[in-house]
């Protein structure tokens, strides 16, 4: 979005009042856009209509009105509202003070749900069921409000969650775009529960009258755009509550539109400046108008992504309380397939619904798993369907509709018949039809995965590909958006002589692999559409612009698995792939691609695995002489402390092949090594662990490009924090502040040196460690990375255009951009990581190698203070300039507290410490 | 067991056999609507049709009597990609697949229905067989062209009249295959409603004991109600306020010298798109026709086009020029679909009562 290519304009600054208005008073605009921003976006205009910002610089508000927007978000007036056109409400009171709180609760009887006012994704809320629970929750929800309120409401966990996307326009014509069902029943934020669209076991009058209300209620809100509506629905009458209104473009909106095919955003934006439905084209048939309600001839399934293999401690109990990052989602005809495919795109090591860790459980652990709501209650159903529990008391237990537990069940039947029967024709196409991929269907029953695809083959059971048409096949659609599926007629087939490139996209956002690789992919199809070539998108991701059925020639929204990328380059017969733009998702496919024939673009799978592998990898650097920490591989916990010792502690221990720093840790004796490397060993690692010296130093990062000749280096980035603090959670500087010339020399001349001796064809990114004034390699990237749009908005150098270019065979001297580094900027951009650990209860807060921000802001301006101030603003740092401060550190970590201390003081800043603190500080 | 559906180009669709283990030969129609299986294959507009419900899922939420939009189902043969093995809702009382065997209804289930859909949509309809042998596909296809489907408003009409409910305002329904919807839309907004047979002489509703005349929704070519044509010629004339609906609106057209003709696949679903001309406003209706009004054939003396389809600009409403007399192509009182042009029942009612 802080793209050049996507505005005329740019500001990259904190998202606050104070900001947005030097902002406004510049650029004088007409109207301000609230709707499509989420939910900062909305509050900041808000806050701007409030004090009468908007009105005295005579700018409009566009889509909503901030009457309006105020029936919707302010949980009294939004009662009133729903109150007024007679729709129901949950039994619920606004609260400003905990007494007050406890005292409704008393009333209406626990267990209560506390939801905080004006916050993100219910931060701060969750379910209470007793007054101890409700004191805490409800107490730290009116401090994360903005407005110091929260709502407590009657708890109506069971109940069915249905959620509608519904348009209006200025004429008053609405649509909605489509329904969706939780799986999850009510007491589970949406965001975190698995959903199917569209909703699966309403009949036409629930549906018709939920909708009818959703259309009631954006009329009442003369909301002009998209706006979601959340309904909780008892599974016993039609009895019904509004639980929430969003009137704006949400996740859920994002999710609908690639559910649909619908661009729900584009016509927001379109209606917004004054267009009707009935004038707006679909954009999908290219034939009917954006004023009628898309139709499905399949169904979705969408998984959130959770965190919790980065928060090994963390709860993973679901609530109210979002806590994935991002999500997955599949396309299929029927529910089985999609979960099936939804599932294997989640890319946990999981292929199916099974689950080994809970094979151990007993029965009765299975029946007390079933009561925990936690991701991983879909397999803890199918295991309780394994052991013979009813559908009808796994039903009771989990208040899941039994239509789905019922389609978890002919899951396992298929799962059981391909264990104990003999492999028909008829039982394969079941299991394909089911969404079982040739793997899993080799584990379950014993032969090997070739034979499986053989007799596949042999029977025709192949997949084709269907088109996402929003229209059920009723008009001829020119949409180039495909899913998988094990019907015949492959409408994906062409016959365009035009050469086509895969892209393969990145999966889920996730702690390490975020939107980063998303947006290395979409300008990696931009620049080969330059190029004048048939750009191909393989993804799952429902939340990225990649999966905008505008944006590649084609789409296949699929997992990214080497059986699924499979078919679909059976179908394309593509000229290459390029598969250093989608994070790791993308290179684990490169040996799968290989093997299919495909060639790769760009650095070979052969240097790729050179710089993943140890031993290749110090071959390569020796050869270049360039130092590295020491270190040495090892398989067992044994081996490890025996390297450890050798090098002396403290030493990295890490799997090698992983992003994020997934499973990274440092460790100061044994017994941290025999920890680490059986938490390594939970999964079957196929690749040796790594374990090297700890060196104390300064961490450099660079970006490069090189074409097998030159090299391009954008800049130099410099983390703040001491090594051994993982990348993506360091603030990063550019251009660097403390490094010396000599320095920045020999980070240039070893870029180089290395990207020449793995060959690399594109892009590389190299991680350098500065100790006792020498330079280091810990590690080199032969691929994309995490900084890559950092670097290219602060130099304004569009790297991955470049990339493809020399991808597909351009030289770097034949561009404008010259070679070497690029021209140091003369201003200075502060890369500020966020984290979301309030909302992950127990997680552990401490920085290490392992990754654990879940996302970034960049703070850009004249000089290195300003610049860090703005990203510490954005970042929602509330910067204090005097108080009280505590120290409490280790003892060898004093000594370099003290300069820290000295400084605080300095500035005024009233200090405490624990007593032995206290005494050396003296 | 296996079935087939054989089309009259040849083309054959295979799936396993459900509900009745009859043969039987049907105009062949896909329907696009999510929700309301029951009460599609419950409407008399559907008599004479095999439907292919082109959403994958059939059957999920079971089925219960009270959605019923007659006393049975009148669809000929359904085509759906998936029954539900487990229906699953708070007001069912029965398993579709039961309902189907109860009723007499063949229908094959596995049917790759999106090419099915797509080769309706690019021939037009069709008519077809549904069988179990295929061992001789000419003398099927000969079969099928010598079935001839005509006077299906003579099947599904009612045999003689009745009267339901006892609101203020009484109500004459002309039923060529009425929903049950239809009647309870009158019903809740307080009428009395007297059902009478498609071919009731039209001095029978100009007694003076009813305010207003509604015409029904039903199956068929228009073109074949020669007789009620013929009534509503006299309706036309006297001044009680009508309201015609689908097959009424057709029939309407028919009788003030407008022509109709078939469209290539018709409109069924719940998701048109039509505008209110007068208003500016869009309504997504409920759908269910083959056939439709010529734009051009109206006479503008005689009627003004009210409302239109967004899509494909086909004529969706009348307004008869000096007359109480509204006439709509889609479904104001939905079931399934969506409840949005209701207020036609309210427009309607506020003219009979004036």
């Amino acid at each position: 979005m802080t793209d050049k290519d996507m505005a005329d304009k740019i500001y990259i600054e904190p998202l606050t009042k104070k900001t947005i208005e030097k902002i406004l008073e510049i650029e004088k605009p007409d109207s301000i856009l609230p709707n499509l921003g989420g939910q900062t976006g909305l509050n900041i205009a808000m806050e701007l209509y409030e004090d009468g910002f908007l009105e005295s610089h005579g700018i409009r508000l566009l889509g909503t009105s901030p009457e309006g927007i105020k029936k919707a978000e302010d949980r009294q007036a939004f009662k009133d509202t729903m109150e007024e056109i007679g729709e129901p409400c949950i039994a619920s009171k606004v609260v400003n003070t905990y007494e007050a709180a406890e005292e409704f609760a008393r009333e209406i009887g626990l267990p209560v749900i506390v939801r905080p006012a004006y916050t993100l994704g219910g931060t701060g809320g969750g379910i209470a069921y007793t007054m101890e629970e409700l004191e805490e929750i409800a107490k730290s929800g009116l401090h994360l409000s903005r407005v110091h309120q929260v709502l407590i409401e009657k708890c109506i966990a069971g109940w069915k969650e249905v959620e509608y996307e519904v348009m209006r326009d200025k004429n008053g014509s609405c649509i909605t775009i489509c329904n969706m069902e939780n799986i999850d029943p009510v007491g589970v934020h949406t965001g975190d529960s698995i959903v199917v669209a569209p909703s699966q076991t309403l009949a036409d009058k629930e549906y018709q009258m939920l909708r009818t209300s959703a259309i009631k209620i954006i009329s009442a809100l003369k909301i002009e755009g998209g706006c979601n509506v959340q309904f909780a629905l008892n599974p016993n009458s039609f009895e019904y509550a509004v639980i929430e209104v969003n009137p704006r473009v949400s996740r859920s909106s994002a999710l609908a539109s690639k559910a649909t095919g619908y661009p729900i955003a584009k016509v927001t934006a379109k209606i917004a400046i004054g267009y009707t439905l009935d004038e707006i084209k679909n954009a999908v048939t290219g034939k009917t108008y954006a004023c009628f309600e898309p139709v499905l001839d399949y169904v979705i399934v969408k998984i959130p992504k959770w965190p919790f293999n980065k928060f090994l401690t963390a709860s993973r109990e679901l609530g109210t309380q979002m806590k994935a990052t991002g999500e997955v989602m599949a396309i299929a005809p029927s529910i089985e397939q999609a979960l099936m495919k939804a599932i294997r795109s989640l890319e946990e090591n999981v292929d199916s619904l099974e689950l080994s860790k809970l094979k151990e459980l007993s029965d009765e652990e299975i029946l007390k798993a079933l009561t925990h709501v936690d991701n991983e209650r879909i397999w803890v159903i199918a295991e309780a369907i394994r052991r013979g529990i009813s559908v009808d008391r796994i039903h009771e237990i989990t208040t899941i509709d039994k239509f789905f537990i019922n389609k978890i069940q002919r899951l396992v039947r298929v799962e059981t018949s391909l264990k104990n029967e003999e492999l028909t024709k008829e039982l394969l196409t079941t299991a394909k039809k089911m969404g079982y991929t040739d793997k899993v269907i080799s584990r379950l029953c014993g032969k090997p995965e070739t034979e499986i695809k053989e007799m596949r083959l042999e029977n025709g059971i192949v997949a084709n590909f269907k088109m996402v048409d929003t229209c059920a096949a009723e008009f001829d659609a020119s949409t180039p958006y495909y899913y998988s599926s094990y019907d015949e007629d492959n409408e994906a087939i062409d016959n365009k002589d035009k050469k086509k490139i895969v892209v393969l996209g990145s999966g889920p956002i996730r702690i390490g692999q975020g939107i980063e690789f998303d947006y290395c992919s979409v300008h990696c199809v931009w620049a080969l559409k330059k190029k004048g070539y048939e750009t191909i998108i393989i993804n799952n991701n429902p939340e990225t612009v990649s999966t905008d059925f505008d944006i590649a020639d084609k789409l296949y929204f699929e997992p990214l698995t080497p059986e699924d990328v499979e078919n679909i380059i059976q179908t394309e017969k593509p000229y290459g792939a390029i598969v250093q733009f989608g994070g790791q998702t993308a290179i684990k496919l490169t040996k799968a691609l290989t093997d299919m024939g495909v060639k790769i673009l760009g650095t070979a799978e052969t240097d790729m695995d050179r710089a993943e592998d140890r031993e290749l990898f110090d071959e390569a650097l020796e050869k270049c002489e360039i130092p590295r920490p020491k270190g040495g591989t090892v398989f067992t916990a044994e081996e490890a402390i025996k390297v450890a010792n050798e090098l002396k502690y403290p030493v990295l221990v890490r799997p090698s092949y992983v992003l994020g720093g997934q499973g990274m840790a440092i460790a100061y004796d044994d017994n941290e090594v025999r920890e680490f490397i059986t938490e390594i060993n939970k999964i079957a690692q196929e690749h040796p662990i790594l374990v090297d010296k700890y060196m104390l130093g300064k961490e450099v990062e660079v970006d490069a490009i090189f074409d097998g000749e030159d090299i391009l280096i954008p800049g130099i980035m410099e983390h703040l924090e001491r090594a051994g603090i993982h990348s993506g959670d360091s603030i990063s500087v550019y251009p660097t502040q403390h490094i010396n010339i000599e320095n920045q020399k020999t980070i240039i001349e070893y870029t180089k040196k290395i990207a020449k001796e793995l060959n690399v064809i594109g892009v590389l990114n190299i991680q350098f460690i500065i100790n006792r004034g020498n330079v280091y390699i810990i590690e080199v990237n032969p691929r994309s990375s995490r900084t890559v749009p950092y670097i290219s908005k602060v130099t304004n150098l569009p790297v991955i255009d470049i990339a493809t270019r020399v991808i597909l065979g351009e030289k770097l001297k034949d561009m404008p951009y010259g070679t070497g580094i690029y021209k140091r900027s003369d201003y200075v951009a502060v890369k500020m990581p966020i984290f979301s650990f309030e909302k992950i209860k127990n997680a552990d807060t401490s920085l290490g190698p392992e990754m654990k921000s879940t996302g970034e802001v960049l703070g850009v301006a004249k000089d290195f203070s300003e610049a860090i101030l703005k990203a510490f603003i954005a970042s929602g740092v509330n910067i204090q300039y005097k108080g009280n401060v505590l120290i409490t550190v280790r003892d060898k970590d004093k000594i370099e507290m003290l300069p820290i201390a000295r400084n605080l003081d300095n500035l005024g800043f009233k200090i405490y410490a624990t007593s032995r603190n206290s005494k050396f500080l003296k | 067991m296996k079935g087939y559906l054989v089309l009259e180009n040849g083309s054959v669709f295979s799936g396993e056999r459900i509900g009745a283990n009859v043969d039987t030969i049907c105009e062949v129609v896909f329907n696009t609507s999510m929700t309301g299986y029951l009460e599609i294959f419950t409407d008399p507009s559907y008599a004479g049709q095999g439907v292919v419900m082109t959403y994958p899922l059939i059957g999920n939420y079971g089925l219960t009597k009270e959605d019923q939009e007659s006393r049975k189902p009148w669809v000929e043969a359904v085509f759906v990609h998936e029954i539900a093995e487990m229906e699953s809702n708070f007001r069912s009382k029965m398993h579709i697949l039961k309902f189907l065997e109860e009723n007499g209804i063949p229908g094959l289930q596995g049917v790759n229905t999106r090419s099915l859909t797509k080769m309706l949509r690019t021939v037009g309809t069709m008519k077809g067989k549904i069988t179990n042998d295929i061992s001789n596909i000419d003398a099927i296809l000969e079969e099928i062209k010598n079935y001839e489907i005509s006077n299906l408003v003579e099947k599904v009409t009612s045999n003689e009249f009745y009267k339901i409910g006892n609101g203020k305002t009484k109500i004459a329904l002309l039923d060529f295959g009425a929903k049950q919807n239809i009647i309870n839309s009158l019903l809740h907004r307080d009428c009395e409603v007297t059902v009478f047979p498609q071919d009731t002489h039209y001095s029978k509703l100009l007694t003076g004991e009813f305010d207003g005349i509604v015409l029904s929704n039903g199956p068929g070519n228009p073109e074949d109600c020669t007789v009620a044509i013929e009534n509503i010629k006299k309706l036309y004339e006297s001044n009680m306020p009508i309201l015609g609906i689908c097959l009424g609106h057709q029939l309407m057209g028919l009788a003030t010298g407008a022509k109709t003709y078939k469209l290539k696949y018709g409109h069924r679903g719940p998701n048109h798109p039509v505008k209110d001309l007068n208003t500016g406003r869009v309504c997504i209706t409920s759908q269910n026709h083959g056939y439709a009004i010529k734009d051009d054939s109206i006479n503008p003396n005689v009627a003004e086009i009210s409302h239109i389809n967004i899509n494909d600009g086909t004529v969706e409403g009348l307004r008869y020029i000096g007359k109480n007399i509204m006439t709509v192509q889609y479904h104001p009182e939905a079931c399934p679909g969506p409840e949005d042009s209701s207020y036609l029942f309210d427009e309607f009612l506020e003219i009979v009562r004036k």
